[in-house]
């Protein structure tokens, strides 16, 4: 066996059994830990096949962000997730046959496309030094691919949007500074000058 | 042995019914939910990146970028979702959201 038939099983073998471990733990956290595990060891696979920049792009975006941002969340809500697993053996047995049949058709789909298809016999890319893989990746992905590119920024800030408008609350009865009514506060509206008469007081 | 093609296509197609399986029995934890869309969608990218690279193309792995972008999108909206529903809520349990009738 070769060093990368290893590299590639050892990456392989915890990226199937972290994602595994997703959806079985009990505790929300460890899903997002082993999640990131996923993540983390999928971006190994990607520098097996030569895939570099996206296998750190894998690394940055989804460990530093988007698995960070589950973890925020899970540990912010205040959620009983023991009474959420309810009904987990419920639908393991059917789901599970359905999962078995769909991993075994997928797998010989898998190995009749790699055996008959366009990329039988075929080598993984090579490393090669005159034309690194993120040279490449800018190459075609700012010329063809330059409107996607921006329609990706697009379905980006239009997420951002999104997000804020839906967790952005106005409370109604908080009392908060207002900078304008503040300053443009006049004396005419703030002081009274009334003339009191001794012994009697001012009625209000 | 080489590793070839059908490996990395495996490991994907067994990170996909995975992630459809989380689904089928998380069915009331939509935190877990969320987080198997995000196996199956890092599935669908292991089988572009090994396309890519197996048949030269430096092209799947700009789709792949997209899919990237797409998830984190997701999964940005969806946590949002989230927790505005816990906040009008108090739980998370989506097996009786259905203020909206539909």
């Amino acid at each position: 066996m070769t060093l990368v038939a290893i590299a590639f099983y050892i990456m392989a073998l915890i990226t199937v059994a972290s994602g595994f471990l997703v959806i079985t733990a009990k505790n929300p956290v460890h899903s997002v830990l082993f999640l990131i595990l996923a993540f983390f060891s999928a971006a190994g696979l990607f520098v097996l096949l030569g895939a570099e920049f996206l296998a750190m792009l894998l690394v940055v975006v989804y460990v530093g962000a988007v698995a960070v941002l589950f973890l925020f969340v899970v540990m912010m809500l205040d959620v009983d997730f023991s009474k959420l697993r309810q009904g987990f053996a419920n639908y393991l047995p059917i789901g599970g046959v359905v999962a078995l049949v769909l991993m075994t058709e997928l797998i010989m789909i898998s190995f009749a496309v790699a055996e008959r298809g366009a990329a039988a016999g075929n080598e993984p890319q090579a490393f090669t030094a005159d034309a690194t893989n993120i040279e490449t990746i800018g190459r075609v992905l700012y010329t063809d691919y330059v409107y996607l590119f921006q329609a990706a920024g697009f379905v980006l800030l239009v997420a951002m949007i999104g997000a804020i408008v839906l967790t952005l609350k106005h409370r109604t009865n908080v009392k908060r500074q207002d900078i304008s009514t503040q300053v443009g506060r006049q004396r005419k509206n703030a002081v009274a000058i009334v003339k009191v008469k001794t012994g009697e007081g001012i009625k209000e | 042995m080489t590793i070839g093609l059908a490996h990395y296509l495996t490991v994907s197609a067994i990170l996909f019914t995975i992630g459809v399986l989380g689904i089928f029995v998380n069915r009331r934890n939509v935190i877990i939910i969320l987080m198997s869309i995000e196996l199956i969608l890092l599935a669908v990218n292991i089988n572009f990146v090994a396309f890519s690279s197996y048949l030269h193309n430096v092209q799947g792995q700009i789709m792949a970028m997209f899919v990237l972008t797409v998830a984190a999108a997701e999964a940005a909206v969806g946590l949002a979702i989230l927790v505005t529903f816990f906040r009008n809520r108090g739980d998370i349990e989506v097996d009786d959201a259905s203020m909206m009738k539909g």
